[in-house]
C-alpha cells in the first residue's frame, strides 16, 4: 500500500550513501530490508556494514516482514523544522518490529492525539513515495 | 597502574563565571559570550589569560576560540559530545594535570543560542540525518519526548506527569531566587511564579511535553578554570576539588538508545561516587542537567538515586526545591534560568557558587558536596562530578 505524502512546502529527504543505497533502493521498491549478522544472528538498523553486536564484517541483507510495534512515540506539535510547518500535529514513533531492531518512522492512519496511539500496538510498514527516488517507510497500526 | 581513586583532589575548580548578559542577548555572537565569560572566570580565580596553559571547548573548536582570545595552549582539547560535554572537559583537565603537562585549564561555553544569525548545517549522510529527520525526528524535544512516552507507558503516565509537573515547579522556584534567571529578564513574557495548573494547561510541544517540560533557549557563556592542586592552594577563593569524575556515551540518535528509560549514567553515577569515596546520601547538593522534565526523572534513577520508576514518588511536593530536603538545580535549572544549546557549563557555576556560599537567597545551608550531572545529545552522553569545598 502506498501513502500520499503531505502537501507543503520542500521535504527534508534522506541522501543516501554508498553503504546504505541497497535500503533506500528496496524502499523505493516497497520493500523493507535489514542487515543481518551471519556470526551472531542479530538483525539491525540502522544498516552498515559491522554489527553493532559483535562487531563482525561478515553481514548480509534479509527482507524484513514489516509486521511491528509501537515502542514509543510523540505528538509533534511545534514544527521541528520549518519543512514540518504544514505537517504538525504529527505523530513520530520508534516501531519494534517482528525481526528485532527499533525503526524510526511516522504513524499513518490515525488522528495525532496522544490516545490514538498506545505502545505495544501492532500494525505494518508501508511506503510514502516521497520523491522520485525516495520513499520512506511508515507505520500504519492495525 | 594509576587508578581512578589516585585522580581524586588532583585538581579543583578555582574560578567560574557567566558571560556579561544572560537570556536576551541580540547584540551579541556566541563567540563574544565565551570571551566575557573567559576573562570573567578567570577574574574569579584571580588568573589571567596569560596563566591559561590548556584550553577545552564543544561545539565551536579550541582553535577558533584560542585564536579570538590571543592565546597560544599547550594542551587543547574540542572533545563535543552535547550539552555534558564541559564535566568532561573537567575530567580531561584533570588526566593532563595528573600527568604533570598543564596547570591552569580554561573550559569556555558561549552560544547565542536564542538570538544567532546562523544555524549548524546538517552532515546529510549522517545517520539521523538519513532515517530520523525525513520523519521529523529533529532536534531534543521530539527524541525526549519518545523517550517520556516509553518511561510513562512502564510505570504510569498520571504519576509519571505528576512528576514532571514537580520538578518544573520546583526548579521555577529557584530561579525566582536568581537574578540571572531568565524569568526574571525583563523580555520574559507571561508569569514568572507558577504552579500546577500553569504546568498543566501550558501548550504542547511535543506530547508528552508541556512547554513547561521544556528548557529555556537563552543567549549566554560560562567558562571554567581547572587548576593543580599546587595553583588551587594559593587560590584567592575556596577551591572546588574534583574528587570523582566519569564519563560516558551509548548512543547518538534516539532510535539507537539502548533502553529509553536509563542513560548511561547508570555507570558514570556510580563510577564517580565510588573515585570520590562518597554515596549518595552524603551529596548535599544534586545539580542534575534538566533539558527537559523528563531528563531529571530518567537521570535520578539511572545515577542510583532511587531505583527504576521511583523517581516521581522521589521528586514528590516540590521536594527538590527551596525548603525541601533534597536541594537539586538551585540556580533555576536549564528550565527556568538558562539554556544556550549546551547548558552543562552552568551546572559547573552553580555547584560551584554552592561549595563557596555565594549563592545569595538561594543558598542551601552546609553545601560541602555536589553531585554534578551532565546529559549531553539525545541522552547520548552522561558526565558525572562529585565536587567538595574541603
Amino acid at each position: 500500500m502506498t501513502t500520499q505524502p503531505p502537501a507543503g512546502p520542500p521535504r527534508i529527504l534522506p541522501t543516501p550513501t554508498q553503504e546504505n543505497d541497497f535500503y533506500w533502493e528496496k524502499c523505493h521498491e516497497h520493500e523493507l530490508w535489514l542487515r543481518s549478522c551471519n556470526t551472531c544472528d542479530e538483525t539491525y538498523f540502522y544498516p552498515r556494514d559491522i554489527c553493532p553486536t559483535c562487531h563482525s564484517r561478515d553481514t548480509t541483507w534479509v527482507q524484513a516482514s514489516g509486521r511491528g510495534e509501537v515502542h514509543a512515540y510523540a505528538v509533534v506539535h511545534r514544527p521541528p523544522a520549518p519543512a514540518f510547518a504544514e505537517e504538525v500535529p504529527f505523530i513520530t514513533a520508534l516501531i519494534k518490529l517482528e525481526e528485532g531492531p527499533i525503526l524510526p518512522t511516522r504513524i499513518v492512519g490515525v488522528e495525532p492525539t496522544p490516545d490514538a496511539v498506545s505502545i505495544g500496538m501492532t500494525g505494518q510498514i508501508e511506503f510514502e513515495d516521497a520523491s522520485e527516488t525516495i520513499s520512506l517507510p511508515v507505520f500504519r497500526p492495525n | 597502574m594509576t587508578t581512578a581513586s589516585d585522580l581524586s583532589r588532583v585538581a579543583a575548580i578555582i574560578g567560574v563565571d557567566e558571560s556579561d548578559e544572560m537570556g536576551h542577548v541580540p547584540h551579541k555572537s556566541s563567540m563574544q559570550h565565551h570571551a566575557e565569560a573567559a576573562d570573567n572566570a578567570l577574574r574569579d580565580a584571580g588568573l589571567t589569560l596569560d596563566d591559561v596553559d590548556a584550553l577545552f571547548c564543544a561545539g565551536v573548536g579550541t582553535v577558533s576560540v584560542a585564536e579570538y582570545l590571543g592565546i597560544v595552549p599547550k594542551y587543547t582539547d574540542t572533545t563535543s559530545i552535547g550539552g555534558s560535554s564541559f564535566l568532561a572537559h573537567v575530567e580531561h583537565a584533570m588526566v593532563a594535570i595528573n600527568a604533570g603537562l598543564i596547570d591552569v585549564a580554561l573550559i569556555t561555553h558561549g552560544e547565542a543560542g536564542r538570538s544567532t544569525r546562523a544555524r549548524a548545517g546538517r552532515d546529510a549522510t549522517a545517520a539521523g540525518s538519513q532515517f530520523e529527520a525525513p520523519y521529523g525526528m529533529i532536534g531534543a524535544p521530539v527524541a525526549y519526548a519518545m523517550a517520556c512516552s516509553r518511561y510513562m507507558h512502564m510505570y504510569g503516565a498520571d504519576r509519571v506527569r505528576q512528576g514532571m509537573a514537580d520538578v518544573s515547579i520546583a526548579t521555577r522556584k529557584w530561579a525566582l531566587q536568581n537574578p540571572k534567571s531568565f524569568v526574571n529578564h525583563p523580555t520574559w513574557i507571561g508569569p514568572a511564579d507558577v504552579g500546577y495548573e500553569d504546568y498543566h494547561e501550558s501548550r504542547w510541544i511535543a506530547w508528552p511535553f508541556h512547554i513547561m517540560d521544556c528548557c529555556l533557549v537563552t543567549d549566554g557563556g560560562g567558562a571554567c578554570v581547572v587548576v593543580s592542586a599546587d595553583v588551587a592552594s594559593n587560590a584567592k577563593k575556596n577551591p572546588a576539588w574534583i574528587l570523582g569524575s566519569a564519563e560516558g556515551h551509548d548512543h547518538q540518535i534516539i532510535s539507537q538508545m539502548p533502553d529509553l528509560t536509563r542513560t548511561i549514567a547508570y555507570q558514570t553515577g556510580p563510577r564517580a561516587l565510588e573515585m570520590a569515596g562518597v554515596t549518595h546520601d552524603d551529596i548535599d547538593l544534586a545539580m542534575i542537567y534538566d533539558s527537559f522534565t523528563y531528563t531529571v526523572l530518567t537521570t535520578l534513577e539511572s545515577l542510583g538515586f532511587c531505583g527504576p520508576g521511583e523517581a516521581p514518588d522521589f521528586v514528590a511536593n516540590l521536594r527538590t526545591g527551596p525548603g525541601g530536603d533534597f536541594p537539586m538545580n538551585t540556580s533555576g535549572g536549564g528550565l527556568s534560568y538558562a539554556h544556550t544549546g549546551m547548558y552543562g557549563m552552568f551546572l559547573l557555576i552553580e555547584a560551584t557558587r554552592q561549595l563557596r556560599g555565594e549563592s545569595g537567597d538561594r543558598q542551601v545551608e552546609d553545601c560541602n558536596l555536589s553531585l554534578v550531572h551532565g546529559t549531553g545529545g539525545e541522552l547520548s552522553s552522561t558526565a558525572t562530578l562529585v565536587l567538595s569545598n574541603s
